[in-house]
């Protein structure tokens, strides 16, 4: 893995409005969603950033953000050397090949009028990759890459179990051959020895294939299982990140030593003590002043909630972890 | 006698491709005030078990034979009307999502009053004052103003609390709880478990807890069973199937959690997917995706035995750690030859190391 950043994203905000309707325009009754408001972080060639958070913390917006299936409200994303945000769709289209997503339902993400071999095939068409007798035996060389079998290729999407389904998803996420991928929750709607199935095919793919990940969940036992650095998300920003297992170990944000706590243990006789957050994650259209995350936060102090903007990210150690919380230490007398 | 047995039920559903056999002769028993887990992939028969005891299995299902007696009544052979009566007062529902369980149109406190009148015999007023109860037991601030709010205006996790409030209204003996956390935040998550655990203590209230989530089960129940294509293939406490797993889907099952702090490069898995239950293996159901099948597997279909002697263990029985499994009732050659770790509470890494074999 080098150091190299492959994706650097500055200062990105993605904001979204609620007067989209007449009455709202007419009445005036203008609001914003601050889904993503100043993310900075970097991908590394070969390596898996996890990103965490509970819904609604603007996780996925910034995924969607990221690869220009939303445009950003400011801020950039540099892949090779250029501002994705600055192309206009046809500059883009090149790109595309290089960055991918995996989204969250393979239900929902198949079109289920098309076979399994045009839903693959369909990426060798648009960026006239193969075609005839190449794309059939392309398609075939991916289906048997992610585990299923040329049987498979005249099929629809409904013969498809879950976990199968998933596994077309990434097959057609690769056909163009990229270099990053947005994998926005893949495992979240499969049963857990399935999400095993594909946790391991993601893995082995990246050590074939040389891929990076951006590794959307809510779940932070998986992303340990996965990520090389992690990312938590709180309200649109980005409150602590570093590598996992110092994300695993204190120092920790109160934030995300209340997620690790909440998660149940599998063991019937584990006894920890357990942070139990009050209330659920603010609107992101009218957040909390000062710190965000101060209206939940098991060690709040007096001056929270009156900072001008949420605390900056800090280095703790050697600089590759950082918390955006000045009081983090009082976390280990919780 | 137990609060609720549950015994020999099958329940099938006549489709056009053939007949599901999604409940296979299952038979469990809880009692008052108990946790008890159902646990296993989607198909496995988990919420088909559940909607069977409440009598809402609808056609092309039907519940073919077995017996579930609640309090000592057998619940099959009473009327619609008599059924009514139970649904909702005695024996309560939770389920997965929240959202598509209450009705758009009405506000949140009339359809909790609406279970209390159905029920209770009670006046429009006394039924509001004990919807404004249950709200403020499940944790909802400001009951009386939450009252006439309606659903869209509660967050998944206070819409699961409404649920909750809606399933307590009428002190039941047992709740079912199909998947209650499924759709929430893992911090929401911890908040619901923790009510339901209050509340459990709070109103002596059984709780019968389906999930396919290995760590809820844990943390909140007392015994439990795990299922696969529509059959039990181990029963026990918590305990039991946690450090001592004796059926290879359950173990299978637990490797394949991905756990924080654990070392492991890869997550075990178990290969292929749930059999079509239309077409069941011959057999043991779980001899195509079983890592120590044998040639007497495909053709033998194992008994639930204790595990300790071998012994058929015949209807609910509360007491026995029970797996079906070939090895045993001495059918199998080989042996089960696996591991379990038990991570130390301190985090620390484990080595701790149970070589189990029988």
């Amino acid at each position: 893995m080098s150091t190299e950043p492959l994706i650097r994203v500055d200062d990105l905000k993605k904001h979204y409005t609620t007067d989209e309707g007449f009455l709202d325009r007419l009445f005036g009754d203008k609001r914003l969603v601050q889904a993503v408001d100043g993310v900075d972080f970097e991908v590394r060639e070969g390596e898996t950033l996890g990103l965490v958070g509970e819904s609604g913390c603007g996780k996925s917006s910034l995924g969607r953000t990221m690869l220009g299936l939303e445009s950003p409200t400011a801020g950039s994303v540099h892949y090779d050397g250029v501002d994705l945000t600055e192309l206009s769709e046809s500059e883009m289209r090149p790109y595309r090949t290089d960055l991918q997503f995996i989204f969250q339902n393979p239900f929902a993400s198949l079109n289920p009028r098309l076979t399994v071999e045009d839903i693959i095939g369909e990426a060798f068409d648009i960026h006239d990759i193969a075609s005839g007798e190449e794309r059939h035996e392309k398609v075939v060389e991916l289906l048997e890459t992610v585990g299923l079998s040329e049987s498979h290729a005249t099929r629809y999407p409904h013969e498809f179990s879950g976990g199968q389904r998933q596994r077309i998803g990434i097959a057609r996420a690769l056909a163009v051959d990229p270099q990053f991928i947005v994998c926005d929750e893949p495992v979240s709607a499969l049963d857990v020895s399935v999400q095993a199935q594909i946790l391991n095919l993601l893995e082995d793919l990246q050590d074939e294939f040389g891929l990076s990940y951006l590794f959307i969940a809510h779940d932070l036992s998986v992303v340990e299982h996965i990520a090389d650095r992690i990312a938590v998300m709180y309200l649109g920003e980005v409150v602590e990140i570093g590598p996992t297992e110092e994300i695993f170990s204190p120092p920790y944000h109160p934030y995300t030593y209340s997620l690790l706590s909440a998660i149940p243990e599998p063991d019937p006789l584990w006894d920890g003590d357990r942070v139990i957050l009050e209330g659920t994650v603010p609107s992101p259209t009218n957040p909390p002043s000062g710190c965000k995350f101060h209206t939940r936060c098991p060690i709040v102090q007096e001056d929270c909630s009156t900072w001008d903007e949420h605390p900056d990210l800090e280095p703790v150690d050697d600089g590759e972890h950082q918390i955006a919380c000045p009081y983090h230490e009082r976390v280990g007398a919780i | 006698m137990a609060l609720l047995e549950v015994e020999n039920l099958e329940t099938r559903f006549y489709t056009e491709e053939g007949v599901v056999q999604a409940v296979n002769d299952v038979s469990y028993a809880i009692d008052s005030g108990e946790a008890f887990g159902v646990v296993g992939e989607s198909g496995a028969g988990k919420s088909v078990t559940s909607l069977s005891l409440m009598r809402l299995i609808e056609n092309p299902g039907r519940i073919e034979s077995g017996e579930i007696r609640f309090k000592g009544r057998d619940l099959l052979s009473l009327s619609d009307e008599e059924m009514r009566e139970l649904r909702g007062n005695e024996i309560a529902m939770v389920f997965q999502d929240p959202l598509t369980a209450l009705n758009p149109v009405y506000t949140i406190g009339e359809q909790i009053a609406e279970a209390v009148r159905l029920h209770r015999d009670a006046t429009d007023a006394e039924a509001r004052e004990r919807a404004i109860e249950v709200l403020d037991a499940v944790g909802i601030p400001d009951p009386e103003e939450r009252y006439d709010q309606y659903p869209h205006e509660f967050s998944g996790g206070m819409q699961q609390r409404v649920i909750i409030a809606i399933a307590l209204s009428c002190d039941p003996d047992l709740l079912i709880c199909d998947e209650p956390t499924t759709a929430l935040d893992v911090t929401i998550e911890a908040q619901i478990l923790e009510l339901l655990q209050d509340l459990s203590e709070e109103f002596d209230m059984a709780i019968q807890f389906i999930t396919h989530d290995l760590g809820v089960v844990a943390e909140i129940c007392d015994r439990m069973m795990v299922m696969y294509a529509g059959e039990v293939v181990e029963q026990g406490t918590v305990e039991e199937i946690y450090y001592e797993p004796q059926h290879p889907y359950t173990v299978g099952l637990m490797s394949s959690i991905p756990r924080v702090g654990s070392e492991r490069d890869e997550l075990d898995t178990i290969p292929g997917t749930m059999p079509d239950l239309v077409k069941l293996p011959t057999g043991c159901s779980f001899h195509p995706r079983c890592p120590y099948a044998e040639e007497a597997c495909t053709r033998l279909d194992p008994q639930l035995v204790d595990v300790d002697t071998g012994r058929p263990v015949d209807g609910p029985d509360r007491t026995t750690h029970s797996a079906a499994c070939l090895a045993h009732s001495g059918e199998l050659d080989g042996e089960l030859t696996y591991s379990v770790d038990i991570v130390e509470e301190t985090e620390t890494e484990d080595t701790d190391t149970v070589e189990d074999t029988q």
